[in-house]
């Protein structure tokens, strides 16, 4: 670690106070004058088709503004944007079925809304609900991944012939000829259901058309209001200028909160710029179940062929991926469990395929880990039930298997679902395994302290994963800073914030380049009126590519400030010392300049700017990586159940990681 | 609430040590009076099934689900919401300076319910194992933590603790 005052250490979050007073704005806290409020009528059944509509009782009520079904939207009825195209991979195959704001002839799975109701409050909207009648034919449901492949199976989307939404085929080697004279070929099936992210938070939208200045402004639950301004800004044939997407703090991402173009995140805004009138959605945690997006279900068929040291030979995965009933963010997730699956290890020979499928069950995208872990979980169980076959410990398996230190950077062969080349930049997996393992004693349990506890009637197990994690990834994200004549220093970046601690994160990194207190630093984030160029908060980008361009910029405002420092002190700058929100000659203690005050002689009120140079302290700059960055990971746990209740987990339980 | 419904019904009820008159109509859940009428804010609506524990309110002293009570209900009785554990961001209860300090939030929308299931008793809950600590707490769910920052931080106000 350098030696920085913040970066590295351990400071108080900036933004706790906040959050711990209740001040802190999040979604549902803005209110607007006039503001109306939105309820969407949503299909109970998963797979329907829509057979009439009928909201004249609706609109008779007194307190109903409007209510709207997907044939009202005009143009901007249709499927939403396909997020992430497939990756270049060789004969891939893609179906590109995304969702559409307001469910107009069939419903694919159970919550897809089909009416919007603008009500004086949600609770009238609410109320209105009970009149909407809407007449749906069930068609039976496709939820099983194999059935849905079936040539009899119910198909979801017209023009298709199948629910198969994607196919994919990656390898390097040849795993027949590298397993041909393998020691031990393990096969097993293994399968994930469905999982929900569940944030405390749920999703919502805020939006207000100011006719007198042609301004859209819209508060919305995104991990990427940049995308979401751009896209809608085009959608509804505005400017960009004209948008502005606004992320208050938000009560947890967790990846179903990116840029989804969810139908409300489309509907919303555009009742607003029809009304004239501030319109709210706030989900609730039924709509939540079923209405945001899922992740995991996967079923997969491996196989890892191992010599009689237990070194891997070659690893043969096929799999079926469940993408839900639309398939707007592409391939990521399948595409993360196919090229995580390989790990730490040395993998001489390595076939995949995948087989994305349609079902009635809600949309997949990105849940914490998107798909990584997956793949993490087959290699993690072979190689446990390889160590038991061949008698190694587990431990020492995953040594055998690992990339050296000096096999980086590593190039898979792989297409990874930033479309760079699957490339470790670097490893050295051996001292986190060795540290997990101690953490845990598992040599004791190894030699006998199983046995041991055994005897005296607990169950003691042992759990150790490793893994690489492909984070960070592009394309770019940027950063202003500029420094206030009061001495506060102000940053600005694109992606949003659900909880990382950017607020105190990305000022400590601030901190440093400048010489300020972190506690005067003050990070904005996810706001289009303050910074709008960039991506988002995603893939465990956002320290990476957002905290590089914060210290770009910060490093473009110390040159300034020691510009403007050497200046004002007559020296050299390389004389001057910054810290502690001062500008100090190294040399001469009692001379020194506030940070403020330097700003303030940098933006003067008479004289002149020189052709060349620019007034203030203040700098923009940018970081777009090559490709993503490389982290590890060891997980290590030992823990001991309860005599006569081997499911119950005694709380004693040690970690690693 | 609908402007339009005669059904409003008055309410006296005195809230983070102010006491407020109102109308509300009859349906009203407490959360929605104290974000929407009373813009208090902090208080945080995750399931409105009395499930995640994020609106939790001090209800005459005792954590109630302010969602799963009617305003009505509030009538004679004394409210406190989160808002009234500190004057300013620079004056923190010492809860929410304990949590500061051991990191137990992120995201920070459950924070206030679980700061104000935690209030009244924090001496008996802070002395507790933690497993009990654990049960106590059972009451409010963080998707952020883990939980295991946020019993870091009760246990750190501990009165018997020896300061470690």
């Amino acid at each position: 670690m350098t030696d920085t005052p913040y970066f590295g250490r351990r400071v108080p979050r900036n933004e706790d106070a906040t959050l711990l007073t209740g001040r802190a704005q999040f979604i549902d806290d803005v209110d607007l004058p006039d503001m109306l409020h939105v309820a969407f009528w949503r299909s109970d059944f998963a797979h329907a088709r829509i057979t009439g509509v009928d909201l004249s009782a609706v609109r008779a009520r007194p307190d109903v503004v409007a209510a709207y079904v997907a044939d009202d939207l005009g143009d901007i009825w249709g499927p939403g944007p396909l997020l992430v195209p497939p990756p270049p991979i060789e004969d891939i195959v893609f179906h590109e079925r995304c969702q559409v704001p307001l469910a107009r002839d069939r419903v694919l799975h159970a919550g897809e809304p089909v009416v919007a109701i603008v009500a004086t409050s949600r609770y009238a909207a609410e109320d209105a609900l009970e009149d909407v009648r809407v007449d749906l034919e069930p068609i039976d449901a496709v939820v099983d991944l194999h059935a849905a492949l079936e040539q009899d199976a119910p198909v979801l989307h017209e023009g298709l012939d199948s629910n198969l939404a994607a196919h994919c085929v990656q390898q390097k080697g040849n795993y027949e000829e590298a397993s041909a004279n393998a020691e031990l070929v393990l096969e097993r099936r293994f399968h994930y259901d469905r999982g929900a992210s569940a944030a405390i938070e749920n999703r919502g939208v805020v939006a207000n058309w100011d006719d007198s200045n042609g301004k859209l402004t819209i508060w919305d639950t995104t991990q990427a209001p940049i995308p979401i301004r751009n896209g809608l800004a085009g959608l509804y044939g505005l400017a960009e200028r004209q948008v502005d997407v606004i992320a208050p703090f938000i009560g947890g991402g967790f990846g179903p909160k990116i840029m989804m173009f969810y139908p409300e995140e489309v509907v919303v805004p555009w009742i607003a710029m029809q009304l004239g009138r501030p319109v709210k959605w706030i989900e609730d945690r039924s709509e939540n179940f079923y209405a945001t997006t899922q992740e995991r279900s996967q079923i997969h068929d491996a196989k890892v062929a191992f010599d009689a040291d237990g070194r891997i030979l070659g690893v043969h995965d096929v799999f079926l991926h469940d993408t839900g009933a639309y398939d707007p963010y592409g391939l990521t997730v399948a595409i993360n469990a196919q090229c995580t699956l390989l790990g730490c290890y040395d993998v001489p020979a390595y076939y995949s395929e995948f087989t994305a499928v349609f079902t009635n069950r809600p949309i997949v995208t990105p849940v914490r880990g998107a798909g990584r872990q997956h793949g993490v979980f087959v290699m993690e169980r072979m190689l446990d039930l390889a160590a038991r076959e061949l008698d190694i410990d587990r431990v020492e398996i995953r040594r055998r298997n690992y990339l050296a230190p000096d096999d980086f950077p590593h190039d898979h062969g792989l297409v990874y679902q930033d479309f760079s080349s699957l490339t470790y930049d670097s490893g050295n997996y051996a001292p986190a395994l060795e540290r997990a393992a101690e953490m845990i004693d598992f040599p004791a349990w190894r030699d006998g302290g199983r046995e041991e506890a055994h005897a005296a009637g607990a169950h003691e197990g042992v759990g150790i994963v490793s893994y690489v994690e492909g984070t960070g990834i592009g394309p770019y994200e940027g950063a202003r800073v500029s420094i206030d004549p009061s001495g506060e220093v102000h940053v600005a970046t694109g992606v949003g914030t659900q909880g990382q601690g950017h607020y105190t994160t990305l000022a400590q990194i601030v901190a440093d380049a400048v010489g300020a207190d972190v506690a005067r630093v003050h990070v904005v984030t996810g706001d289009t009126r303050e910074f709008n160029w960039g991506t988002g908060t995603f893939a465990s980008r956002g320290a990476v590519v957002a905290g590089h361009a914060c210290h770009a910029a910060g490093m473009a405002v110390r040159e300034k400030i020691v510009e403007c420092a050497a200046t004002h002190f007559g020296v050299d700058g390389e004389s001057l010392e910054l810290g502690a929100g001062k500008v100090t000659v190294a040399a001469e203690p009692d001379r020194s300049i506030t940070l403020g005050d330097l700003a303030s002689l940098a933006n003067p009120l008479r004289g002149a700017v020189v052709p060349g140079t620019e007034p203030g302290l203040e700098a923009t700059a940018y970081f777009g990586p090559a490709r993503g960055a490389t982290a590890s990971g060891v997980h290590a746990m030992r823990d001991c159940c309860r005599p006569g209740d081997v499911r119950r987990a005694d709380p004693r339980l040690r970690c690693g990681a | 609430m609908s402007d339009n419904d005669p059904q409003r019904i008055a309410i006296e009820t005195r809230v983070n040590g102010t006491s407020v008159h109102a109308e509300v109509e009859s349906r009203t859940l407490l959360t929605d009076f104290l974000r929407q009428d009373l813009r208090l804010t902090g208080t945080n609506v995750g399931c409105e099934h009395g499930v995640c524990g994020a609106c939790t309110v001090l209800f005459d002293g005792e954590p109630v689900r302010a969602c799963l009570i009617f305003a009505v209900q509030a009538n004679g009785h004394t409210i406190e919401t989160v808002e009234s554990l500190a004057n300013s961001e620079e004056e923190l209860h010492p809860l929410q300076e304990a949590f500061r300090e051991a990191h137990a939030l992120q995201c920070g929308f459950c924070t206030p319910g679980i700061l104000m299931s935690l209030a009244p008793d924090l001496d008996e809950i802070a002395a507790l194992d933690e497993d009990a600590i654990r049960e106590r707490l059972s009451g409010n769910l963080c998707r952020c933590t883990g939980y295991q920052h946020i019993v870091d931080a009760i246990q750190s106000m501990n009165p018997e603790a020896d300061g470690d």
